[in-house]
């Protein structure tokens, strides 16, 4: 029953620092090395290193890469510029969600980053609309991630990049370099609501720099973190997961990223799906606040008066917060900050757990 | 580590020892909170109250799942673990030991189907995979 997974370059290192490894997007991850709390803890204020390698990439060359990342995408391209990055989501002619992604833009070209899970699919989708003089390259196996997060990251990450100023990197900006002595897209990006940085590597080059990071890093606090502590972060920080809070049968608007849609910049897959939903979705997502002893889960249905106005889509305990967090999607009518709705939880079916919404995100580090 | 000898453990991952006097104390194994992760709290029976052999007397919510509890023993909660409610991460990092859940006064022996140690052991290496 358990079929084959994927290994990440850093499969053996992991298992050797007693990794808690589960099947994910058909890779085996680590979900956490000792306590989910401690390594969410780590992140918030000191610093945590993840191993991200299970994500993919995809390098997208020539002189129509630009038109065609604009049809593909639903955020405007054309306002990237060497060196900067940007958030996006692809969606399908009906204006559902294919997935959410990171396009770079280099010198010579782009780089799409895409959920693990949604590689395959994405990969069929965008050669399904590949335009002229256009070059995919699929560089997943070949490139690995290590993302370093928390207040100390940009001090750990600079130990290892002598003559580079980092400092200089601004949000969502990246820059090639050199780190621990590998060539390295260093990025300020990250999953967690903390400041740091993703770094892209060579696969080859991975277990040198995961080593070299938890190294200079040890007097900083940095300890390696897994899936587990991920999850928790990115629900605070209000950051969406793909499968779990948006799919196919989303749209952009209902997930609370109407930001990303730039109607304006032209033609793009599901344009004119987008437009008749905009403000317009009957359920949309929220973010539920519960109390410190009632952690709402996938799947737990929503409530409002006694009805059923929704469902949770992503809980958990949320440890910076001290509260059981979630979100979930509800009628259109309940979505405004402060509706009291109940979340029933299984755990415990006779108690409605209340759950007023609470404004995204959950958690903001001090000074953002 | 405690003296093991002195467990006996259920299929549903939790142990009990017995304390003479006709009394038992009640927990979850080292391997259930291990797959459990961290524990963020435990919903557990008043003092007072009866549980049952077999049936849930309550539940422990970790940051991954909520579990039931299910009672090795049929009898009367005399005592709760209140060290719990402040630092439920006992069960995490002394399960058979301080992070202990309820005591329980019965009037019967141990169910004869309990596992000693080396039996649980067997059944929760199969279980974790």
């Amino acid at each position: 029953m358990s079929e084959e997974l994927n290994r990440v370059p850093l499969d053996a290192r992991h298992r050797a620092s007693g990794g808690h490894m589960v099947g994910f997007a058909g890779f085996s991850m680590p979900l956490h090395y000792g306590s989910i709390r401690d390594e969410h803890e780590a992140v918030r204020q000191r610093c945590g290193l993840f191993d991200v390698s299970h994500m993919g990439e995809v390098l997208v060359r020539g002189s129509g890469a630009l038109d065609f990342l604009q049809r593909l995408v639903t955020n405007d391209v054309a306002k990237l510029e060497p060196g900067r990055a940007l958030y996006t989501v692809m969606c399908h002619p009906d204006g559902g969600i294919v997935d959410d992604l990171l396009v770079y833009q280099d010198a010579d070209g782009y780089m799409c980053v895409v959920n693990a899970a949604r590689h395959d699919p994405d990969l069929a989708w965008m050669r399904e609309n590949l335009g002229a003089d256009v070059e995919l390259t699929d560089v997943s196996a070949q490139t690995a991630l290590l993302a370093v997060q928390g207040p100390a990251a940009p001090e750990v990450v600079q130990r290892l990049s002598p003559g580079q100023e980092l400092g200089s990197i601004r949000y969502y900006h990246h820059r090639p370099g050199q780190v621990a002595g590998s060539r390295a897209r260093i990025s300020r990006t990250g999953y967690t609501g903390e400041d740091g940085f993703e770094l892209y590597v060579d696969a080859a080059a991975a277990d040198g720099l995961w080593t070299a990071l938890l190294e200079a890093g040890s007097g900083a606090g940095l300890v390696p973190a897994g899936l587990g502590a991920r999850d928790t972060l990115r629900l605070e920080a209000g950051f969406r997961l793909y499968g779990q809070d948006m799919d196919e049968g989303t749209d952009p608007y209902s997930a609370g990223l109407g930001w990303v849609v730039k109607p304006a910049k032209g033609a793009f897959n599901g344009d004119r799906a987008l437009a008749e939903r905009a403000e317009r979705s009957p359920r949309v997502l929220v973010g539920l606040r519960l109390g410190p002893r009632e952690i709402p889960r996938h799947g737990h249905p929503i409530f409002r008066d006694g009805e059923e106005v929704g469902t949770v889509t992503s809980g958990s305990y949320g440890f910076s917060v001290g509260a059981g967090l979630a979100m979930g999607y509800v009628d259109r009518a309940s979505s405004t900050p402060g509706t009291e709705l109940r979340v029933q939880l299984h755990a415990d079916p006779d108690r409605w757990a209340a759950a007023p919404v609470s404004a995204l995100p959950f958690y903001k580090r001090p000074g953002s | 580590m405690p003296d093991l000898g002195a467990y006996r453990f259920t299929k549903t991952h939790e142990w009990v020892r017995d304390e003479d006097g006709g009394e038992v104390v009640v927990g979850i194994t080292d391997h259930a909170q291990s797959q459990l992760g961290d524990v963020i709290f435990l919903e557990l029976p008043k003092v007072g109250g009866p549980v049952a052999s077999g049936a849930r007397f309550g539940a422990v919510e970790s940051v991954k799942a909520a579990s039931d509890l299910f009672s090795p023993v049929s009898g009367e909660v005399v005592a709760v673990n209140e060290d719990l409610a402040s630092s439920p991460e006992l069960v995490n990092s002394d399960p058979q030991g301080a992070g202990w859940l309820i005591r329980v006064r019965t009037a019967e022996a141990l169910p004869a189907d309990l596992l000693d140690a080396a039996a649980y052991d067997a059944f929760a290496a199969a279980d974790a995979h």
